[in-house]
């Protein structure tokens, strides 16, 4: 009898299971983080895996929300993403004396908010969505309410965040009145001979305009490098990871279903912002001293990278974007490992200088930093190269040779900062001694860096699944 | 192909043996001296069996055929048709055997010289082998474009971690310079591909490009290539990394990298572009002439003796660059031999700045002098590659030298004439290299303190001395292996010009008066 809310059924999973360990939580006398934490990483383990067995496609909800094998394949990368790091967040808490049972549960619900993003299958269902991904961020950026620069970041992630949605709202009033419907089946339908309004195609360009803020692509990018930096190290990690992977995909979607017919009038608003964002992201990151903030720049040119295989907008592209972004996802985990391993007497550091001569004494953990920025900098064979050779056979072959010269280009201006690290690491004399990575950190940075360099040798199999995710997508 | 290993993957063997010996290392443990030790004894024996597996590919090689041999192939991502084809023919086949050979003596040469991160720095030479190795190997563009770059990583770190002076700054700038050059090297390959459907190179070769891409999938190529080889006006990165790397370093970049910019000259811009190439070919011409006469002089006023010989092959590859474009039987069989045989001399010659500098500590040519009367081992080794450097007949550098001019007098008489003029200043910078090194009186105290060459050093040496001297006597045993395949090469060549003679070279107005 309630077989229409089988699509769901991940989703309200996860819901339910938020709300009794949130209840769990209030009633436990001790202090129950750590154990809500792995339970928190079991049900996302679980949903995945109900996600995984999930056959077809569906919708539920009166249309409101779909499924597919697109949704399955970014669900699942979301969540792997927001499990590895919620994992890294709970060793940190500890460390930090900063546990509270509330942690593990905020970033199940905002992931709940993300799986709603990448099923929305209609603007007020995709607000909806991004909304209950958002608020819970916003709360993990000012955590530490006891740090400056911590309550900072909530505050201006909330009100630039609160300024995007307004702009996607604005928009998708728009799109509302010009097209009649807020269904994204119904628009596809509505605009099918292309726009015939000016003011449809305003709606789509400030939907974009907010989609692009959640994204952080230049020059909606401003919020990142400051909440990055003010966050906590594994907060940062998270953002930097499943919102990123959610707000790209749903970003894919929305633009290739309704707007699909309207390619001609956004294609051009995404090489801009992608090119700005690639060059944005390499030339503004060679000048930082915080590794965090590196990193946020560092993400913005990722996210450039990924966005030309938008720009394309064909079956392809997506399959880029999709291999690009499952490819970001082991890379930043994995670096951000490291990042959270550069304690020096139990304090956390997070100056770029503070890596000088890491290799002489701690070789392991170099060489696994060399690996991870070597990939980012996408030289192969690292899997950082495969990521950005799927997005640039994807260019060339749609014709946008110039728009692949300008990736490449900025990718030899990334790759500078990228090596300079690895400069640091092993050329450069040691002045700090970090102290020996956790178990889990230590787990994390190997394997991903391993996966990276392993990659190569049989990518075939991760390859289909972006592809099989791809083509569901433009089925419809 | 009859014999039992034209279906073994040998090809795989040799290039990835490295990588195990690498993992081996890897995994040794205990105190820091006896990992070292370890090190260097592991590395060495990898690298000489390595060595020994590419003999076994050169005795079994038919010279008789321009076909690939030794193929593998395996699917690696079937959807887009991009496989994990390796082989060789005559060309590429030469190179490998290039490569395996100077590795031993490269791991050697570090012996004593390399103290710190030993471990590290012979895990880094051996992935440097494999993929050099699979470079030449690779008969996929991806799979060429992967091992191609992906010999940055592990130069740039033998560079800035165990080299001298500037190493971040010569570091930086190979790494940056090479990798702007393969991006562009990157957008042709995937234009290419998508033009013909497929990476395999044997299939890109028959295929025809239009006119106009041609160019631009050219000049994407010579973005790549000319930075490797190096080429005049792009070769500034050559001289910094030679005198900031290890000596071993300067051994492999002067004897294995500089060549993939000729390979990939012979293996994509000339067969797979002839109507580009042919238009571009006086401009190819001139950059090299201004390569061989300008580096020449550069090369004559220099102090710091790594740079010297540095400069000296910017002007020996200038002749190889000339050979390529002048694409005939003897041009480009003078410019594999050329790149074979300054692979080995240029690589000896770092070795032998190598043994003095371990000595003394100074590149710079005026702190010595008056060598041979106390090391006169050394001043006949060195005096040996000074001369095969120069060109002398006999010495693996006139062969090559000598079929590149005539091969290129062919076709553009005053290229050849110009070119001809870097043989002499070349016997200059190097006699009067060899004359304030070697010769004139021994006065200073601590060049008097210098001991002769150790018997390490003297297996280091031997080796290449012989290797110099049948390169010399005996070019056949090199010529006759690339023959078919460099006359297969010139033959598609010409015919995929017959059809086109309507291209007028760039700039052929202004270059007429040369003719």
């Amino acid at each position: 009898m309630f077989s229409f809310l089988t699509p769901a059924v991940p989703e309200i999973f996860m819901a339910i299971s938020a709300m009794v360990l949130l209840l769990a939580g209030v009633f436990r006398e001790k202090d129950s983080t750590n154990i809500l934490s792995w339970l928190t990483v079991a049900v996302m383990a679980v949903a995945a895996f109900l996600i995984l067995n999930m056959k077809g496609s569906g919708t539920a909800f009166n249309d409101l929300f779909v499924v597919n094998a697109f949704t399955s394949f970014a669900k699942v990368l979301t969540l792997i993403g927001a499990g590895l790091t919620l994992l890294l967040i709970n060793s940190w808490a500890h460390s930090e004396n900063a546990a509270r049972f509330e942690l593990p549960i905020i970033v199940l619900f905002s992931t709940i908010g993300m799986m709603m993003m990448i099923s929305a299958n209609d603007l007020i269902a995709l607000y909806l969505g991004i909304e209950l991904q958002s608020l819970p961020l916003y709360v993990l950026a000012a955590y530490r309410r006891d740090n400056v620069r911590s309550t900072e970041a909530g505050v201006k992630y909330f009100v630039l965040g609160a300024l995007a949605s307004g702009m996607l709202l604005y928009g998708s009033s728009l799109v509302y009145g010009f097209g009649g419907t807020t269904t994204f089946d119904g628009l596809a339908t509505a605009i099918k001979g292309g726009p015939d309004s000016l003011g449809i195609i305003i709606g789509v360009v400030f939907v974009i305009a907010g989609l692009a803020f959640k994204v952080s692509a230049a020059p909606f990018h401003m919020w990142t490098p400051d909440v990055y930096e003010g966050a906590p190290t594994p907060i940062t990690a998270f953002f930097s990871v499943a919102p990123k992977v959610a707000a790209l995909c749903l970003f894919l979607r929305v633009l290739v279903g309704p707007f699909a017919s309207m390619i001609e009038q956004w294609q051009q608003v995404i090489v801009l912002i992608s090119i700005l964002s690639m060059l944005w992201g390499s030339v503004a990151a060679i000048t930082q001293k915080s590794i965090k903030r590196l990193m946020a720049y560092s993400s913005i040119g990722h996210v450039g990278y990924a966005l030309i295989g938008l720009a394309v907008g064909n079956e392809e592209g997506a399959r880029g974007l999709l291999f690009y972004l499952l490819i970001y996802v082991f890379m930043n985990v994995g670096t951000f490992a490291v990042i959270m391993s550069m304690r020096v007497k139990g304090k956390y550091v997070e100056q770029i200088s503070d890596l000088a001569g890491l290799a002489k004494h701690n070789p392991l953990m170099a060489a696994a930093l060399a690996a991870l920025m070597f990939s980012m900098a996408g030289i192969p064979p690292l899997a950082g190269f495969l990521g950005k050779f799927y997005i640039f056979v994807a260019a060339v072959n749609a014709g946008f040779v110039p728009l692949a010269v300008v990736g490449l280009l900025a990718s030899v201006i990334g790759a500078f900062y990228y090596i300079r690290i690895i400069k640091l690491v092993y050329f450069d004399e040691a002045t700090v001694q970090f102290d020996k990575p956790g178990l889990l950190t230590g787990t994390l940075m190997g394997a991903s860096s391993i996966l990276m360099l392993v990659y190569f040798v049989y990518p075939a199999q991760l390859v289909s699944g972006a592809e099989t995710a791809a083509k569901a997508l433009f089925l419809g | 192909m009859g014999n039992f290993l034209s279906h073994s993957p040998i090809l795989s063997i040799i290039t990835f043996l490295p990588l195990v010996g690498a993992l081996i290392i890897l995994a040794i443990g205990g105190k820091p001296e006896v990992v070292a030790k370890q090190a260097r004894i592991i590395a060495l024996w990898t690298t000489l069996i390595t060595f020994l597996f590419s003999l076994v590919i050169w005795i079994y090689f038919e010279p008789g055929t321009a076909a690939f041999q030794f193929e593998e192939r395996f699917d690696w991502l079937p959807q887009y048709k991009i496989g994990y084809h390796m082989g060789v023919d005559g060309i590429s086949m030469l190179f490998v055997i290039l490569s395996t050979f100077l590795m031993p003596i490269c791991i050697l040469a570090s012996w004593d010289s390399i103290e710190k991160m030993v471990r590290e720095y012979m895990i880094s030479f051996l992935i440097l082998e494999t993929m050099m190795v699979g470079m030449f190997c690779a008969m996929d563009m991806v799979l060429f474009y992967v091992f191609f770059e992906g010999v940055l990583i592990p130069m740039f770190l033998i560079i800035g971690v165990w080299g001298g002076g500037r190493r971040v700054y010569s570091a930086f700038k190979f790494f940056l310079y090479t990798l702007t050059g393969s991006v562009l090297l990157l957008v042709a390959l995937l234009a290419m591909y998508f033009q013909v459907g497929t990476t395999d190179i044997p299939a890109l070769t028959q295929a025809n490009f239009p006119r106009e891409m041609q160019y631009w999938l050219w000049l994407g190529m010579f973005a790549s290539f000319a930075v490797k080889v190096p080429m005049w006006p792009v070769h500034t990165w050559l001289p910094d990394a030679h005198v900031d790397a290890p000596t071993a370093g300067s051994v492999i970049l002067a004897g294995v990298l500089l060549k993939m910019g000729g390979y990939g000259f012979l293996r994509f811009s000339l067969p797979m572009l002839p109507e580009a190439s042919a238009y571009f070919t006086p401009m190819v011409y001139a950059l090299s002439v201004i390569a061989v006469i300008y580096t020449s002089l550069v090369a004559l006023v220099q102090e710091d003796m790594k740079k010297l010989i540095a400069y000296s092959s910017v002007a020996h590859m200038g002749y190889v660059t000339m050979g390529v474009f002048a694409a005939n039987q003897q041009a480009v069989e003078g410019a594999i031999f050329q790149m074979l045989s300054h692979g080995v001399v240029s690589a000896a010659l770092f070795l032998c700045v190598g043994v003095i500098y371990d000595r003394l500590h100074t590149r710079e040519i005026s702190r010595y002098g008056g060598l041979v009367n106390n090391m006169p081992k050394y001043a006949f080794a060195f005096m040996v590659f000074m001369l095969a450097s120069v060109g002398l007949p006999g010495t693996a550098g006139f062969v090559g030298e000598f079929l590149v001019l005539t091969g290129t007098f062919q076709v553009s008489s005053t290229t050849s004439l110009l070119a001809a003029s870097g043989v002499v200043l070349g016997a200059a910078y190097m006699l009067y290299l060899y004359r304030r090194v070697v010769y004139g009186e021994l006065t200073k105290d601590d060049v008097k303190a210098m001991v002769d060459l150790e018997p390490r050093e003297i297996a280091i040496f031997a080796p290449i001395i012989i290797v110099t001297m049948w390169m010399g006597v005996y070019p056949m045993s090199f010529l006759g292996i690339m023959n078919q395949s460099v006359a297969e090469l010139v033959a598609g060549y010409h015919a995929a010009l017959k059809n086109s003679a309507d291209i007028a070279p760039l700039g052929s107005q202004l270059f007429a008066w040369l003719r």
